[in-house]
């Protein structure tokens, strides 16, 4: 196979598990949005919530126990906050909650660095070490690549199983597309809402485990992946449940990509956010979003 | 009449300014005015932030890259020599023009620089610029898609600010020299200069504040705010809608990259962080807690809060507390905490009024 070939692929192969980490933040934001309307900034932080206990249980229980711990903790962190701080506002604006959301960030992100540390910390590998490679159509890859790209197709798979076929996935649809006649039916829409940010935020947890091993987790890092993963949702079109995987896999490729391009690689999230808005002039609800759909969730 | 109950206010404002100056100098608590000065200019960028977002209702988050355009292009002009150059015709040219300045460096030396006046205009020129050309495809953009526009291009100009040679990478710009404003003004941050320097910075503010509050009740004010309420209604009444949304964000950017060029000269140099996406999202979150749609809410939740957090209040728990009263003030006033006492006085004054009309 001619380098060039092989130096492409090594570079769609980075840019796809840095997309899929991105994609699983952008489903959060989409699980939330479609539900309740809010875009939750707090999402990257529950992905450092998930990483963080992950890496501490896993100090004295097995490593599946561990990140079991992580992903219900991170869930009920998630419905928690729902019912202390999002149930009981009833005059505020989506815009209001948004703000919220924000404070939130804010304040898990210092409560996170006090109750651990600055330190950036990383689960072990799931299989094999930092040395160990597959190759891959003539790419080296780490298997932890491997664990995350299963971990995101499953997840897609599952959530569209749990929306499609679930009578709790068919209520939140129904939330979705029209709270009041989903009252009307006899839906518990408040449920339905603390249970979107329960999934999401658990979501969000699963990932951080899975991506602890390669990109490493510090309590910082969530502002950076809420960025990213709200590019990817947003790139895909908000509420839009494909759009953010595929949002999410076309932020990271653009970020991969564009080291390729001879690009200085500290622009590299600067090629990136220029894509983005490029492609949000061009198609400004998203490449699958569409104006009718918008239009009933503005600000 | 109506321009009476407007600026009084404001008036009062700058009284108590005076009265808080004159107390803390004779207490000798000079130092608690540097932290004053730095939350006056914030407060200029978030007062320009509550027109775009209160009353024409579109968001930015990347309000903190224009702070930093302002600052760092005051930092980059005053502080590049240009003494290698002095015989090329534009160097020339630009010294007749009265735009350069020949001045000592931190050794000495004799260096040619642009003034800090003509910098000044160069940064606020720029930032039309940059303004018109992200406003202009930005602002047809809604809701959260506007937000991640604006969100996107702060970030590119925090990126290239950090990888960019000459603009210091993350070392930022130091040694950028005092502006003498003339009239025996100067904008520095020693502490021979920091009562004027107090006055500058509130007057600023102040002036801002007035123009805005005056901009806001004026038709301009109210076609922005049916702006607000329904779009495709305002333009149906005729209100040049695209017109009016990109003024007003060109106006907030310009209010931002002054008062980042001004803190610039303040605080002798820029860093980085101040074109931070936090740095952005901070000032969103002020104009939010302030109560969106007002100006004298914006001013003082922001003031305060920077004022105490710059004086280092919250101590180790300084985000913590930022976001926890950020979070309460939001959900528990979401008008502004000043909504509810602003409520009860007019509640009052229809009290009194009505009575009067009783006993007539």
């Amino acid at each position: 196979m001619p380098d060039v070939m092989q130096l492409l692929l090594q570079h769609a192969f980075s840019g796809i598990t840095l997309g899929s980490i991105y994609a699983v933040v952008a489903i959060g934001f989409n699980i939330v949005y479609s539900t309740t309307g809010v875009l939750n900034f707090a999402q990257g932080e529950f992905v450092m919530l998930g990483g963080m206990t992950a890496v501490t249980l896993a100090a004295f229980t097995p490593l599946p126990v561990a990140i079991a711990g992580a992903v219900l903790l991170a869930g009920l962190c998630g419905a928690g906050l729902e019912l202390a701080l999002f149930r009981p506002l009833r005059r505020h604006s989506t815009l209001h909650m948004i703000i919220i959301t924000i404070g939130l960030s804010i304040v898990i992100r210092d409560a996170a660095l006090h109750i651990w540390d600055e330190k950036v910390r990383a689960l072990p590998y799931f299989t094999g070490d930092e040395v160990s490679s597959v190759r891959l159509l003539g790419a080296a890859i780490s298997p932890q690549v491997l664990w995350v790209l299963g971990t995101v197709g499953l997840l897609v798979l599952v959530l569209h199983v749990f929306y499609r076929h679930t009578l709790a996935g068919r209520a939140m649809r129904a939330c979705a597309s029209n709270p009041e006649a989903a009252l009307l039916v006899g839906i518990d829409t408040a449920n339905m809402r603390t249970l979107a940010f329960a999934l999401s935020a658990a979501l969000g947890g699963l990932g951080g485990c899975v991506i602890s091993p390669i990109s490493m987790t510090a309590y910082d890092m969530g502002a950076g992946l809420a960025i990213k993963g709200f590019a990817g949702a947003i790139l895909g079109g908000l509420g839009h449940p494909m759009g953010a995987v595929v949002g999410g896999l076309l932020v990271g490729l653009a970020e991969s990509y564009s080291v390729l391009s001879g690009i200085p690689a500290a622009y590299k999230d600067a090629t990136a956010f220029a894509i983005l808005l490029a492609a949000l002039f061009l198609r400004p609800h998203g490449l699958f979003g569409s104006p009718e759909r918008e239009s009933l969730k503005e600000l | 009449m109506r321009r009476l109950p407007l600026l009084l206010p404001v008036a009062i404002c700058a009284a108590l300014l005076t009265g808080l100056q004159l107390a803390l100098s004779a207490a000798g608590l000079q130092s608690y005015l540097n932290e004053a000065i730095i939350a006056a200019y914030h407060a200029i960028v978030v007062l320009g932030l509550c027109l775009l977002m209160g009353y024409a209702g579109q968001i930015s988050l990347g309000h903190g890259a224009f702070f930093a355009l302002g600052g760092y292009t005051s930092a980059v002009l005053t502080t590049a020599p240009l003494s290698a150059a002095r015989d090329s015709g534009w160097v020339r040219g630009l010294r007749l023009a009265g735009a350069l300045v020949e001045r000592e460096d931190l050794y000495g030396a004799q260096i040619l620089t642009v003034a800090p006046g003509a910098a000044f205009l160069a940064a606020l020129l720029l930032t039309l610029a940059v303004a018109l050309l992200i406003g202009y495809p930005a602002l047809r953009l809604r809701g959260h898609y506007l937000a991640m526009a604006t969100l996107g291009f702060g970030l590119i100009v925090y990126r290239l600010l950090l990888g960019t040679d000459w603009t210091g990478s993350a070392d930022g710009i130091s040694n950028v020299p005092p502006w003498h404003l003339g009239c025996g003004l100067t904008v520095s941050g020693r502490p021979a200069y920091r009562v004027q320097n107090f006055y500058i910075a509130w007057g600023l503010c102040l002036l801002t504040l007035a123009l805005l509050l005056r901009l806001a009740h004026s038709r301009i004010g109210r076609a922005l705010r049916a702006i607000h309420e329904h779009e495709a209604a305002a333009d149906a009444m005729g209100i040049p809608t695209a017109a009016l949304k990109l003024r007003v964000f060109v106006l907030s950017a310009l209010l931002a990259a002054g008062a980042g060029s001004l803190l610039t000269h303040y605080h002798r140099g820029i860093y980085p962080s101040a074109a931070d996406a936090t740095q952005s999202v901070r000032y969103v979150a002020l104009v939010a807690a302030g109560g969106m749609a007002n100006l004298w809410g914006a001013l003082l939740v922001s003031a305060t809060l920077n004022f105490l957090s710059l004086r280092g209040v919250f101590g180790s728990y300084d985000h913590a507390v930022f976001g926890a009263l950020l979070i309460l003030i939001v959900s528990l006033a979401p008008q502004g905490p000043f909504q509810p006492l602003a409520e009860r006085l007019a509640r009052r004054r229809r009290a009194r009024k009505e009575a009067a009309h009783g006993a007539a």
